[in-house]
């Protein structure tokens, strides 16, 4: 029996050695599903493809490995758009496979048709057409490479039904040809030993640590450069647990919503090395005041985020791993007393703070850490609840924080710790989420429970639209225009035995420890509805385009 | 700073549209784009002429050389480069005027490829300065119609 | 068949990005495709050479000025036109061959606009069919680099 593009496209997932997929299918799709029933692929079905593609996000996050999703052509296809942007933006590798209606009718408006190379061309590392079925290996084989290499993210192909039909006798690819597309991995010499002279020339050095180091593996190379050097080190959303948090020289997040000490240490450093991370706006705050009198070293494998934001002195275009590898014998030990005692002082004088009276959303995500000693893997939704999960839990493994941070997709955090459960099958996972996000892929609850995935969903329940009730009620004068949620909001807990699922509701301060371990010991998915501080504010805050030393509001 | 870009890319569908995309989605000017065939038929060469600071060449250049359909992008004001530009102009002619601008077309070395009653079309191929040099001298005549190519460009060198 | 299409659109961000994401989507090609200013600063004009049945060409036709952007179009395949297609080719020279590579330019009226010490690089403009002839001339002595603007066109005919 002749091979048909369905079975190739089925063998060429279990030679990159995806174990799961997850989305819905649709008319022409059928049959690259009718062959994942005979295959060793496990098809996780979502209930919406929005959810697919979170999850395939949290999977490949929390796992390392390649995350795919799979829906079908017009609806289906655009549906994933919101994820595939969301993984493009924090660099995720994902294989988005989209149907497609038949080749003769591509262009004419044909029932569930969408262009979706045209409309994804801007958030996906690249995208594929298939229109031969011959092509179908060569550009599978292509797809997962270029998502998983250089600067990983979403990779789209778009496969028409009758190319899924179609014949073809070839084998998957041993190697890929792509002329255009030769990333650089290994950082220049010349450019290692300038980073190492100004390292240990340096008096008041910071390591500003990014995403991009846990994608290269390189939370090691990162502990030994810092604790050989003494160089305080601070993380962006994306670098939580790429750094232990609970060590002397953690910072923790720097930003808008990062702690003072991290941000008057950059303010005050006369050295800052910048490792897989790109400047990002809600990091830097007003540029011409970011790190004044800091030289800039800047690791990344990707140039166009060297020089896009400040000018860097040294930049290092390469794989941070081998590059930290590279530089390290160059590094002298040293000690910084002064800077650290100074650092030290700043923890102790302006620390993360918050009026412990009633039932406050920092104290759920502190009992959520104590509870599960640290080891959670945690992921959030967006808003306030995603900047208390990356100030009030100390992170201390990379894959452990799971968030949408460049695009800030609001619903992400239920089907990324699907995703994340399936890559971490005896890890505990929490989803931290507020009221207003949780409600956004809230169906997804129904695959937690038909896999029978215990996963944990903390809503921290206001009531409101959090972040942005915060930002109306600071800079607008309290005026909420559409931020008010409490009035229709659903019973949480009921919804979550509706879907069968456990729900536990927690009013009081006392209830909070006993309701999590509760939840951490069902098998089920269980829901807990915290009725938390209803107009609890976010603190410290860098004001939009106020320089990072500026904060407001969260001081001791 | 006007800057010419050239960038060879993979002749597939989809490129010229991605490229441009890029320009759009990031806010960066195209004054013109020339693309067609180079020596090898599965390659095309684009010739974009763009405009910016330093900084913004800079993010340009990359950017363009991270599309996995890109081959080669060269920034060509930092080498010596040929640059040509094509235009067609169609120009009133009233009685009497016709001997001016046959005069013109000929100081410039253009050639006349078209004469009707009221108009003529000029042709004339050059660097963008003798382009613009001749527009302006055609412009109080009347310029009922004008197409241009939009520059094209190599690298000078003995090799 | 091959179909050079003219199209008037607004100066603005994005509108080569529509374009070209429309001949893209709908599986059209692009053979050629120059961009550039027109006697109007606040529009461009586009000539996309392009290839299909009547049916195909059509379809393109109504697809472009449906665009918002989109001023004018002509398919200039129905009327007569001038067209023109500009050239610049680095061709290898070794010492003996030099003087045939320049009779070549000469009989096609091209000019040298480059001297290496091991290559020439010749500019010509003309009609499509001129243009191919003077590669396929050229061909044989290894062509180096090359680089097109593709085809600009404009309606002849007295006004």
């Amino acid at each position: 029996m002749r091979k048909i593009g369905a079975d190739i496209f089925v063998d060429a997932l279990v030679k990159e050695g995806v174990e799961y997929i997850f989305g819905i299918p649709g008319a022409v799709i059928i049959p690259l599903f009718d062959k994942l029933l005979d295959s060793p692929v496990k098809l996780v079905l979502t209930r919406h493809e929005q959810g697919a593609g979170h999850a395939a996000d949290g999977y490949a996050r929390a796992s390392g490995k390649v995350g795919v999703c799979i829906a079908t052509s017009g609806p289906g296809a655009t549906n994933l758009v919101t994820a595939i942007a969301t993984a493009n933006f924090d660099s995720v590798p994902i294989v988005a496979i989209t149907g497609q209606v038949r080749t003769p009718l591509i262009g004419n408006d044909a029932f569930q048709e969408a262009d979706m190379t045209g409309i994804t061309r801007t958030i996906t590392k690249h995208n594929f057409l298939v229109k031969d079925v011959c092509d179908l290996p060569r550009v599978l084989k292509e797809a997962f490479h270029i998502a998983r290499t250089g600067r990983p993210g979403p990779v789209l192909v778009d496969l028409p039904m009758d190319v899924s039909l179609g014949q073809c006798d070839l084998d998957y690819p041993d190697t890929v040809n792509l002329p255009g597309y030769k990333p650089n991995y290994k950082g220049n010499d010349r450019q290692i030993k300038l980073a190492a002279e100004a390292i240990n020339a340096s008096k008041r050095p910071v390591l500003y640590v990014g995403g991009g180091v846990i994608i290269s593996e390189s939370a090691t190379e990162v502990f030994e450069l810092a604790t050989k050097a003494s160089i305080p080190v601070t993380t962006t959303l994306l670098g939580l647990g790429a750094f232990p948090e609970t060590h002397p020289l953690a910072l923790k997040m720097l930003g808008m919503h990062g702690t003072a000490y991290a941000n008057y240490a950059v303010t005050e450093s006369d050295l800052v090395i910048a490792v897989g991370a790109r400047f990002d706006d809600r990091v830097t705050g007003r540029l011409d005041a970011f790190a004044p009198e800091a030289k800039v070293i800047h690791i990344d494998i990707d140039p166009t985020s060297i020089s896009k934001n400040i000018r860097v002195d040294i930049p290092v275009v390469g794989d941070a791993k081998g590059s930290l590898q590279a530089l390290l014998p160059l590094v002298r030990q040293a000690t910084h007393p002064e800077w650290l005692e100074k650092i030290d002082n700043w923890k102790k004088q302006h620390p993360l703070v918050y009026k412990p009276c009633g039932l406050k959303p920092q104290y759920v995500v502190e009992q959520i850490y104590e509870a599960t000693k640290g080891e959670a893997v945690i992921t959030t939704e967006v808003g306030q609840n995603q900047m208390w999960a990356a100030q009030w839990f100390k992170y201390s493994r990379p894959r452990q924080f799971i968030s949408s941070g460049g695009l800030g997709t609001m619903g992400f955090g239920l089907p990324a710790a699907i995703g994340a459960q399936f890559a971490r099958p005896d890890a505990v996972v929490f989803d931290i989420a507020g009221d207003g996000s949780i409600q956004m892929n809230i169906q997804e609850l129904a695959t937690a429970v038909k896999y029978k995935l215990p996963v944990n969903i903390a809503i921290l329940n206001n009531g409101f639209l959090g972040m942005v009730r915060q930002w109306q009620e600071l800079f607008y004068r309290k005026r909420y225009s559409g931020t008010i949620l409490g009035d229709a909001n659903p019973d949480f807990v009921k919804v979550a035995e509706a879907y069968g699922a456990d729900g536990i509701r927690v009013t009081t301060r006392d209830e909070v420890r006993p309701a999590i371990e509760r939840a951490i010991a069902s098998p089920r998915p269980v829901i807990l509805d915290f009725a938390v501080e209803s107009e609890e504010n976010v603190f410290p805050m860098v004001p939009a385009g106020e320089a990072i030393n500026k904060m407001m509001g969260g001081m001791a | 700073m006007k800057h010419v870009i050239s960038v060879t890319v993979e002749n597939k569908p989809g490129v010229l549209a991605h490229i441009s995309s890029l320009f759009a989605a990031r806010g960066y000017g195209i004054d013109s784009l020339a693309v067609g065939e180079t020596e090898d038929p599965a390659t095309s060469r684009m010739t974009i002429v763009t405009h910016g600071d330093d900084q913004i060449i800079e993010q340009i250049t990359k950017q363009l050389r991270k599309l996995i359909s890109t081959l080669k992008v060269q920034d060509l004001g930092e080498t010596e480069y040929i640059e040509r530009d094509l235009v067609l102009v169609k120009v009133n002619v009233a009685s009497g005027k016709r001997g001016e601008i046959l005069e013109i077309a000929q100081i410039f070395r253009g050639n006349i490829v078209d004469v009707g009653l009221k108009d003529l079309v000029v042709e004339l191929s050059g660097h963008e300065s003798k382009i613009l040099a001749f527009i302006e001298l055609l412009k109080p005549y009347g310029i009922k119609e004008l197409v241009r190519t939009g520059s094209i460009a190599m690298a000078r060198g003995a090799k």
